[in-house]
């Protein structure tokens, strides 16, 4: 790409997950039979009127105060026209002139610790579309579904501040971060409650005039998102490198060819002929009560991984647990029992993680509760059993569930620290032992760790390995 | 009380004599369902009669609560028609277009229900122009409906249906729906009373939308108080519409004073300026007299912008319903036309679905929110929208209503306008600008020019209908127009 | 007011009307005729006045977030003239669902 910087704007789709759809009392989950969760609203049918879910509108407060957005004093619905099988009125209910919430930002911290700050250029509340179906059908057929049309859906564009595939695929990775832990929607690509369309057009770098854009669609995934942009941004180089013109165009990114193309259904540019919907009226938006939205605000992703850096986690460790929120309310119950940040992150990050993925298995479901893993972190931060022991119980922890106490108990397997009791121990082991006692005085360092070897397997591995190494070491200078 | 004669009766009548035991519910909805059978090959009025065992059913039902000693509200048992464009469960609604042909919505709307939970007894839909776009009733895909009064005119629209049902006795009341005078006009062609309710008044669930900030239900009766009790019955806030006014709905059978001492009512200049015919001039010259005698004072007074009405108005109306119709496309109801892609299906059905004037109304509507058009036309309209509303509002501060001719014109020909669109909108100079203020406004029978009928408009301050009905009852009952009917040699 | 016959083609285009041709015209001259009435608002002097875009005070009417009945599957589709297995059919959509808006 010699000399040309990608510019790349990126338009987000979120689900929000109220329990009814935006103008409608129809249910909006996921994964009904066709056209059961459907009413003359949502339907379209002559005559019905929308009417807006108080919810949804707290939803999308919530998410443009997350990314630091000014929420407007009044918005209000406009109607965008345009005809499709799935948009069962001719038009959506959208937000043009007076969106819920315009400006705000986004920090996107890259794996090096830089920083990309991406400015937010508005939020807006909208309706889903229905969906075709192209399975189950005649041939030439589609078969339209009008479950999810209506279903709550707030649009978030970004100003053009990123600029490389990477970059978007981790602002989008950030962005979703943020939305997942307002509560307001369950953010996966994969189901669709995620939706990343992008801008891109390429400029001579070190100027700031914007070349021609192109907008691509259909990118399931984070990991598309950074292909399809990589592979977009090498067209559009090898198009300019040749002195060509970028056109100005939609494109369908395909997954399966790893390509973009034009895409087909375009005809001229879209006339959308907004205009304010008139079964509609303004919403005043108090200040009381984007304050009350405010203080219902659970602690968000910036906050959280500050308090970890705090508490002395690494930035990567903070990293890891902040963008797994069950996973740090589990560190954070562990920690509330009694237990220091890093023992508590090392031991869930490494070795519970480390065993559940082997089973398979999620944190959330595992038999081992956060007050378990303190119980037993504790008992060997207080000598009771060692580190290799520990690890031993957490295996049956993961296995049965169960208190570490009462298992170190039954298996008899508390750290024996008693000093008469090691000293024999040592004893017996030199007195069968001879050869290498012999080893070691004559110089082999190595039969040293032969030796406490002999000893944790005399003892089943229970003895305090601190203490045998001083015992062993008196007696053998004896 | 003869069968004969029961179709004469209003609402008020016809309740008392219920009351009275006089007669039955079963006797009275018997009685219009008959005449309607029997005229109705002459006027058209209706699109769908229900039968008459249906009807009867329904009646009997209201008539052995009433023996049962059940409270009954006023219009329990008595026959009622609606309007083709308001939705009715499992009933087909046309909105007299052949796009919605076999149309059966499956629910009631919300005006519906409330006539229903009422105990009235719906007679049948009635006719008008498709999507209730037109003055005339001719536009109606499935023929045009006659004036009682002269069989060779039009009865005016879109509610052409609903008015002259009700002015042949064959419905004492009816429901229709007023976005640029499609109540109040037809009421003065066929000398009966309409209202066009404040917008909000009424919910507008289940009507099917033409200009959705225009539109609003109301009711035509033979006289001001059963306007008022069909008001009644279905005003007042619904969940299922935002656009509805949270507003507690009066008594306007309160409204019902005989006396307008204190009244201040003004006549703005504008609304008698050419194009209003020098006999309907006259006769509501007269009838502004008489409110004079009966205690008002009237004078005359200006709206500076109201001769921009039918301008924005035009602009306004077909853009929301370029948007509001774009749901016709053969997907989910209505009937399809066309092969290939989905862009020729809705294109032919849509071509072929609708007739000429709403294709026409879709067309500049489309055009005036299109790109480089929306400011000067949509945007610009609105805008004058509100010169208008504050020149209401500015009249309102010294006046308690106003007054004009309702339709400039009495009855025309049938076809004698259908050539020419500019001089089928021009029949809406004096109704249009309620619908733009969103004020209330009634038409009272007034007179007759040559042997055909003349309506007064009285248009009030927003939730003002309780000083319309005033008016409305009090020169009703002065007025030698009262109880007057169509003479219909041919109809008896 | 002159509108051409391919303004009429490109306003029926957005609008998903088809107008057959030899009807163009008759089309043409009917919407510019409407037009130059309508020009009449050009003389209204509107400068600092905002457009109406609701009559009356609509207050905020919000609903709670309560899930109620919807329609049955039948009924939802009766109305179809083309319904199989609970979805409408219509002729295949070429691009995949994301393709518009």
């Amino acid at each position: 790409m010699p000399g040309f910087e990608p510019v790349i704007g990126l338009e987000v789709h979120v689900e929000l997950r109220t329990r009814s759809k935006m103008f409608c009392g129809c249910s909006a989950d996921f994964g009904a039979p066709p056209n059961t969760h459907v009413c003359p609203v949502c339907l379209g049918l002559p005559g019905a009127l929308p009417v807006v879910n108080r919810q949804a509108v707290v939803y999308a407060m919530r998410a443009a105060l997350a990314l630091h957005g000014n929420i407007a004093e009044e918005t209000s619905f406009d109607r965008k026209n345009y005809h499709y099988p799935d948009l069962a009125k001719g038009y959506q209910i959208s937000q043009y002139q007076h969106p819920i919430s315009t400006g705000g930002h986004l920090d996107v911290v890259r794996p090096d610790g830089s920083v990309l700050h991406v400015r937010l250029r508005r939020l807006h509340m909208e309706e889903d579309t229905g969906k075709s179906l192209h399975e189950g059908v005649p041939a030439g057929s589609s078969g339209v579904d009008f479950n999810r049309a209506g279903v709550p859906l707030i649009e978030i564009v970004m100003e053009a501040d990123v600029h490389s595939p990477e970059d978007a695929r981790l602002t989008l990775q950030t962005l979703r971060t943020v939305v997942l832990y307002t509560g307001v929607s369950d953010v996966r690509m994969e189901e669709g409650s995620l939706r990343c369309d992008a801008n891109v057009s390429l400029r001579p770098e070190g100027t700031t005039a914007f070349g021609t854009l192109v907008e691509i669609k259909n990118m399931n995934s984070f990991r598309s998102v950074q292909r399809a942009l990589e592979y977009e941004v090498t067209r559009q180089s090898g198009i300019l490198g040749e002195g060509g013109r970028v056109a100005r165009e939609t494109r369908h990114w395909d997954e399966r060819r790893g390509i973009t193309f034009s895409s087909r259904s375009k005809e001229e540019a879209d006339d959308y002929r907004y205009f304010p919907e008139p079964d509609l009226g303004a919403l005043k938006v108090e200040r009381a009560w984007v304050a009350a939205v405010a203080a219902t605000m659970p602690e968000l992703p910036e906050s959280r991984r500050e308090r970890y850096v705090g508490a002395g986690l690494s930035a990567y460790d903070a990293g890891v647990l902040v963008e797994d929120p069950p996973l740090a309310d589990y560190f954070d119950a562990v920690v509330a029992a009694g237990v220091a940040a890093r023992s508590a992150c090392s031991w869930l990050t490494v070795e519970l993680l480390g065993r559940l993925n082997g089973r398979g298995e999620a944190i959330g479901g595992s038999k081992v509760g956060p007050e378990a893993l303190a119980a037993l972190i504790r008992l060997i931060e207080q000598g009771t059993i060692s580190a290799k022991i520990g690890k031993d119980v957490l295996d049956a922890m993961v296995a049965e569930g169960g208190d570490p106490e009462a298992i170190v108990r039954a298996r008899g397997l508390t750290q024996i620290s008693d000093e008469g009791a090691l000293a024999q121990a040592v004893r017996d082991v030199l007195g069968a032992n001879a050869t290498v006692v012999a080893d070691f005085k004559s110089g082999k360092d190595k039969a040293f760790g032969f030796l406490v070897g002999q000893v944790m397997k005399a003892t089943r591995g229970q003895a305090n390995p601190g203490l045998v190494n001083t015992i062993l070491r008196k007696e053998l200078e004896s | 009380m003869s069968q004969g004669e029961i179709w004469t009766l209003s609402l008020q009548a016809l309740r008392r004599l219920l009351a009275a035991g006089g007669t039955s519910s079963a006797e009275v909805c018997a009685a219009f369902w008959d005449r309607a059978a029997e005229l109705d090959r002459h006027l058209h009025a209706f699109l769908d009669l229900r039968p008459r065992t249906a009807v009867l059913a329904d009646a009997e039902a209201i008539d052995r609560q009433r023996a049962a000693g059940s409270a009954l509200g006023p219009l329990a048992g008595l026959p009622v028609a609606l309007k083709d464009n308001l939705s009715t469960a499992g009933w087909e609604t046309t909105c007299g277009s052949r796009i919605l042909r076999g149309y059966r919505p499956p629910y009631d709307a919300t005006v519906v229900s409330r006539l229903k939970a009422a105990g009235m007894v719906v007679l049948g839909k009635t006719n008008l122009d498709e999507f209730a776009m037109g003055s005339s009733t001719e536009h109606s895909a499935f023929g045009p409906t006659r004036n009682p009064w002269d069989l060779g005119r039009v009865p005016g629209g879109s509610s052409g249906g609903s008015a002259a049902a009700v002015a042949a006795g064959m419905a004492p009341a009816s429901l229709g729906s007023d976005t640029g005078g499609s109540i109040r006009q037809p009421a003065a062609l066929c000398g009966v009373v309409g209202l066009k309710p404040t917008y909000g008044r009424v919910s507008r669930y289940g009507l099917v939308a033409f200009a959705s900030s225009l539109d609003q239900v109301g009711p035509f009766g033979r006289e001001v108080a059963d306007v008022a009790m069909m008001l009644g019955a279905i005003a007042g806030p619904d969940p299922h519409d935002a656009t509805s006014a949270r507003v507690a709905v009066p008594d306007y059978s309160e409204a019902l004073v005989p006396d307008l001492s204190g009244l201040r009512i003004g006549a703005p200049r504008e609304l008698f300026g050419e194009g209003v015919d020098e006999d309907v001039r006259a006769s509501v010259a007269a009838a502004i007299d008489l409110l004079g005698e009966l205690g008002a004072s009237v004078s005359e007074c200006s709206l500076p912008h109201v001769g921009y009405s039918l301008d924005a108005y035009y602009v306004i109306a077909p853009a929301e319903c370029s948007s509001n119709l774009a749901r016709y496309d053969g997907v989910r109801f209505g009937p399809r036309a066309g092969h290939g892609d989905y862009v020729a299906q809705f294109s032919a059905t849509r071509g072929e679905g609708f007739g000429p004037e709403v294709k026409r109304r879709i067309m500049l509507g489309t055009y005036a929110l299109s790109a480089g058009y929306y400011d000067a036309y949509y945007d610009r309209a609105q805008r004058v929208r509100t010169l208008i509303r504050r020149d209401f509002q500015e009249a309102f501060q010294r006046f308690d209503a106003l007054v004009a001719p309702t339709s400039p014109t009495v009855a025309f020909p049938l076809g004698s306008r259908l050539e020419d669109p500019l001089a089928m909108y021009a029949a809406d100079i004096c109704s249009v600008p309620a619908n733009l203020a969103g004020l209330p406004a009634l038409s009272v029978p007034c007179g007759l020019s040559n042997g055909l009928p003349v309506g007064l408009q009285v248009i009030g301050p927003a939730f003002g209908e309780m000083t319309l009905l005033r008016i409305g009852a009090a020169f009703e009952q002065s007025s030698d127009f009262h109880g007057r009917r169509p003479p219909m040699a041919v109809l008896g | 007011m002159a509108i051409s016959a391919a303004e009429v083609r490109h306003v029926a285009a957005l609008c998903r009307l088809a107008v057959p041709t030899e009807q163009e015209g008759a089309l043409a001259a009917d919407l510019g005729r409407i037009l130059e009435h309508v020009q009449r608002l050009q003389a209204c002097d509107v400068a600092g006045v905002p457009p109406t875009s609701h009559v009356g005070e609509l207050g905020d009417t919000l609903r709670e977030d309560e899930v109620r009945p919807s329609l049955a599957q039948d009924a939802a589709v009766a109305n179809s003239a083309a319904a199989r297995a609970g979805l409408f059919l219509v002729p295949r959509v070429v691009d995949d669902e994301a393709a518009q808006g």
